[in-house]
């Protein structure tokens, strides 16, 4: 890899990373609340990018406009978001509580197989994209280079409004510290009258529309194909396990750390760029075995 | 006593059943090895570890058949067989080294990651490996016999058979051992395990090198049936279905794996019929339906009618 490569790279890396955090953010912040590490992530992922390339190409011939198809991005996210993690959380997860974790993850496991095959009877087999998006809103040039503004900007820019926006209601507003009084201690938080269902069902709400933004942002990019949404959800494992379940501030580190380095990778060895996530998984696993960012907890007898 | 008689009658039916009806033995052999698999897994699974990367050691198991027949024409059907196991046998005591650090959602997520890595590497590395398309196999000798296609598979069926056999004797002994006793207690408490002056690291590598063992079996196994490996053998999906298996059946006795591929195939075959398009849906939902309403598998309803 050249020297001048390595902006391209970066850009690229960061873009990546950004759908990435955004994805990740959902699937940790719902573990973090509810213990679950939800398989059917992958899903509301891909469900979010085909629904938002669905309803960008139809409203794209309508109208001239750069932004009215970017909003249709985040309105689509949204809607799938509450919709189907409604729908989830209501008939499905909320019966999960006082399972063993890891039948928890089986069951979103069994959602994540038959979400799959809706995904396909909706949209079939043919890659679906919203790629009008990107040539509405146009280039920037820096230092000679050609970026389109949609990866150099709004989706970097997307992102980090999401986790200021998250945070923000997690420590600022009365909800928010409710969820994360749960997080830190179930049983004392319902002891002193924090209603652990209305929570529930508000924190999967969240998370699948931040997977399902996920999806969204990288429609104009992406061409979707069935298997989208399993790839995602491998990936985003491998982030949430690199910053320590839970740790939401750590997951934007981590799929930074993901982001750039497999967009260095397709550079300097594209053989092995698929493997990079999973091997710098391994990395830090081996030195930090609850990832990056957990902090330690007793043991119990 | 009755459950040997029982599992014999069954082989020697699975055989007659090949001999009058060809066409059955190739489904046959495929879910005996997704069996044999699951086998394996549910001694990671009476720990109360999930893998989703065993499907790996299969993957492993497989390449080896694929790359030893490739190089030396002349290897008979067993020797692939018993290479491939050890192969995949080494791998595994290198890798549960570290591997066994972990638990619950970390072990299963680091097994991915691993089984992903191999995945990804089989299908770039297109030199070596083939890629996507993967290795074909050259039908081998079976036991120093030259056959042809369908007495080939025939006796195939019968080395699958005897192999599972011995495989669930075997587990079932080992599970009645006294490591096999102390990995179940790696399930129910660890510490208080340690407390009794056993390493739980140590119980819990043997039982990783037990249940890749295994796997590897069903992955030589079905790269000699389909004579093909492709990386799909080590996806990670491959691996969550082997757990689909075992919570189906139940991982209480060696027996859950088979009665569990048993019924999964069914689920998938009358999906497949009478659904196409759907089978991964039904297949899910079958999983819920089971974990919701017997979390124990077939194996553990059975053993509560025994009891009562």
């Amino acid at each position: 890899m050249t020297l001048d490569m390595l902006p391209l790279a970066l850009i690229d890396g960061i873009a990546y990373a950004s759908l990435l955090f955004l994805v990740s953010m959902g699937l940790t912040l719902i573990f973090g609340v509810m213990g679950i590490l939800n398989v059917a992530h992958g899903s509301f992922y891909a469900f979010g990018g085909y629904a938002a390339s669905s309803f960008v190409m139809m409203i794209a011939p309508h109208t001239e406009s750069a932004a009215l198809p970017l909003i249709t991005l985040f309105l689509v996210a949204i809607a799938v978001g509450v919709l189907l993690g409604g729908i989830m959380e209501f008939l499905l997860i909320r019966r999960t509580q006082g399972y063993d974790p890891i039948l928890k993850l089986l069951i979103t496991f069994g959602a994540f197989l038959m979400l799959e095959d809706i995904q396909r009877l909706v949209w079939g087999a043919q890659p679906h994209s919203a790629n009008e998006v990107v040539s509405r809103l146009g280039n920037l040039e820096i230092g000679g280079i050609y970026y389109t503004s949609y990866q150099l900007i709004v989706v970097p820019l997307t992102a980090i409004l999401a986790y200021l926006l998250l945070q923000y209601f997690l420590r600022h507003t009365n909800l928010g510290k409710q969820t994360v009084a749960i997080t830190h201690n179930r049983e004392v938080a319902i002891a002193i009258g924090i209603n652990a269902k209305k929570i529930g069902f508000v924190t999967f709400v969240i998370g699948t529309i931040l997977g399902a933004l996920g999806g969204a942002m990288a429609a104009p990019t992406t061409s979707l194909v069935p298997g989208a949404g399993t790839d995602m959800i491998v990936l985003s494992f491998a982030v949430v396990a690199i910053a320590g379940l839970g740790q939401i501030t750590g997951a934007l580190i981590a799929a930074l750390l993901i982001g750039i380095a497999r967009s260095i990778s397709v550079y300097v060895a594209p053989e092995v760029e698929v493997a990079v996530p999973y091997i710098i998984m391994v990395l830090v696993l081996v030195i930090r075995p609850n990832g990056l960012f957990t902090v330690a907890q007793a043991r119990t007898i | 006593m009755r459950l040997y008689a029982f599992s014999a009658v069954c082989a020697i039916a699975a055989l007659l059943v090949g001999s009058t009806l060809p066409w059955t033995i190739t489904p046959m052999i495929i879910g005996l090895t997704y069996a044999i698999a699951a086998l394996g897994l549910s001694v990671m699974f009476r720990a109360g570890q999930v893998s989703f990367g065993h499907a790996m050691y299969a993957c492993i198991s497989g390449y080896t058949v694929a790359f030893i027949a490739r190089e030396v024409p002349g290897a008979d059907a067993l020797l692939l067989i018993l290479a491939g196991v050890v192969v995949s046998f080494l791998c595994s005591t290198i890798i549960g080294l570290f591997v066994v650090r972990y638990r619950g959602i970390f072990f299963g997520m680091l097994n991915l990651a691993l089984s992903m890595v191999l995945f990804a590497l089989l299908g770039k590395l297109y030199h070596l490996t083939g890629g996507t398309d993967g290795l074909r196999i050259n039908r081998p000798t079976l036991a120093g016999f030259t056959f042809d296609r369908g007495e080939y598979e025939f006796w195939l069926l019968g080395v699958t058979l005897a192999v599972s056999l011995f495989l669930a004797w075997w587990i079932q002994r080992y599970f009645k051992s006294g490591s096999g006793e102390a990995l179940s207690a790696i399930k129910t408490n660890e510490t208080r395990l340690e407390y009794l002056g056993f390493s739980a690291h140590f119980v819990m590598w043997q039982g990783y090198l037990v249940s890749a063992a295994v796997v590897a079996f069903s992955g030589a196994l079905l790269a000699l049936v389909q004579g093909l490996v492709t990386p799909e053998m080590g996806n990670w999906l491959r691996s969550a279905e082997y757990v689909f298996i075992i919570i189906l059946g139940g991982a209480a006795h060696a027996a859950g794996a088979f009665l569990g591929a048993a019924g999964f195939e069914s689920v998938k075959l009358l999906s497949s019929a009478y659904f196409p398009g759907l089978w991964q849906f039904i297949l899910g939902f079958t999983l819920i339906v089971v974990i919701f309403i017997a979390p124990s598998g077939f194996v553990g309803q059975i053993l509560k009618r025994g009891r009562s």
